[in-house]
């Protein structure tokens, strides 16, 4: 079954912000992303004023899916960590479960140091985004119990009309 | 699937441009950037051969406006649709939360235009959807071509099942947002039900 909608909520965002900047700092790394495996920019730290993020984020998820179809051609899972090196900067690219985290970094690093630190925040993700899947998929299965996480908010879809599609389009 | 973020009041959802080669996927995504305000939309990416095939994927970020408070993203995507990118095919699918059907209506593309659909099937089935279960709509492009199959027969053959469809002759314009506003008016229903 293909997945369910990623929904993030604050207290997760945070988290994933925070342990975004641990590594950013640790690795020495010039921008440092997080991105849906479908393409889409969770969130981004460090120089991404001049950064078309969006484009990065999506070109990103199509490289990995890529790299990922050549994989299981050669009787592979998938490969899990792309490396881009250039003349000045490079990125570094790690799958973990259905996100992707992005690291640039140019030569105030290394490589070596990128894929330590990476290695060591990889986890830490994980366990964030299976609690943000186990949110979104216990409500479903047994309502409030006593250890369900906290309810989430209202949906924002709940109360959407066709009127307020109209409007979108002007 | 669609990416809700409650924290930026963000939602997020992936369009794919589905048809035979040569069809009008393209300019569909070339018209909607020209004629988008530069403050609704991100640069467009075509991944193509030298001679302007797609070879992997365009894709176009826009942001439509705001619902409830949260920002409407849409990214749209077209595949390349040549027979023989069947594996890149398959790749742009993942994740998507909508489809639209470019066909080419010219009498000479309808086996290009079914042998497409087949595949379109197909490899929905291989990532776990089902289009009847899909946002989907079609548009039926080059209106404007003097050997053009009726849109009877092209419903017969493409559209069974009577999903919206439109007109389009994708390269003035014609077509373009009406469809574009019925695959996101559908996605977003779509959504609406599964929450």
């Amino acid at each position: 079954m293909p997945d369910p909608s990623l929904i993030m909520y604050e207290e997760e965002f945070r988290q994933i912000d925070a342990e975004l900047q641990k590594l950013h700092q640790q690795a020495n790394a010039k921008a440092t992303l997080l991105v849906d495996k479908n393409g889409q920019l969770i969130t981004c730290v460090g120089e991404s004023q001049n950064l078309d993020t969006t484009s990065l984020a999506s070109l990103t998820a199509g490289n990995i899916a890529a790299a990922g179809g050549m994989a299981q051609l050669i009787g592979e899972k998938e490969f899990s960590i792309l490396f881009h090196e250039g003349e000045r900067e490079n990125i570094h690219i790690t799958l973990i479960g259905r996100v992707i985290l992005v690291v640039i970094f140019d030569q105030r690093s290394s490589l070596g140091l990128v894929r330590l630190r990476v290695k060591k925040s990889a986890e830490s993700f994980s366990q964030i985004f299976n609690r943000i899947l186990q949110k979104v998929e216990k409500p479903k299965v047994s309502g409030e119990s006593a250890e369900a996480p906290k309810l989430a908010p209202a949906s924002p879809f709940s109360e959407i009309t066709e009127e307020d599609i109209e409007k979108l389009f002007g | 699937m669609a990416f809700i973020n409650y924290s930026a009041r963000e939602i997020n959802c992936k369009i794919v441009y589905y048809g035979p080669g040569l069809g009008g996927k393209t300019t569909n995504l070339l018209h909607i950037y020209k004629k988008t305000n530069p403050e609704a939309k991100g640069k467009m990416i075509s991944l193509a051969t030298e001679s302007e095939r797609t070879l992997f994927f365009d894709f176009l970020p826009l942001a439509l406006g705001v619902i409830k408070g949260f920002k409407i993203r849409f990214h749209l995507y077209t595949v390349p649709g040549q027979i023989f990118y069947d594996a890149s095919r398959k790749l742009i699918l993942r994740g998507v939360d909508g489809v639209v059907f470019v066909a080419d209506s010219q009498v000479e593309r309808m086996e290009a235009n079914l042998e497409s659909m087949d595949n379109l099937n197909k490899n929905l089935k291989e990532q776990g959807y089902q289009l009847d279960n899909l946002p989907y709509t079609i548009q039926y492009n080059k209106r404007d071509l003097p050997n053009v199959v009726s849109l009877e027969e092209l419903n017969r053959a493409l559209n069974p099942k009577g999903v919206p469809f439109f007109e389009g002759v994708a390269y003035q314009g014609k077509g373009v947002f009406e469809t574009l506003k019925e695959i996101a008016k559908q996605v977003i229903m779509h959504l609406k039900k599964g929450t």
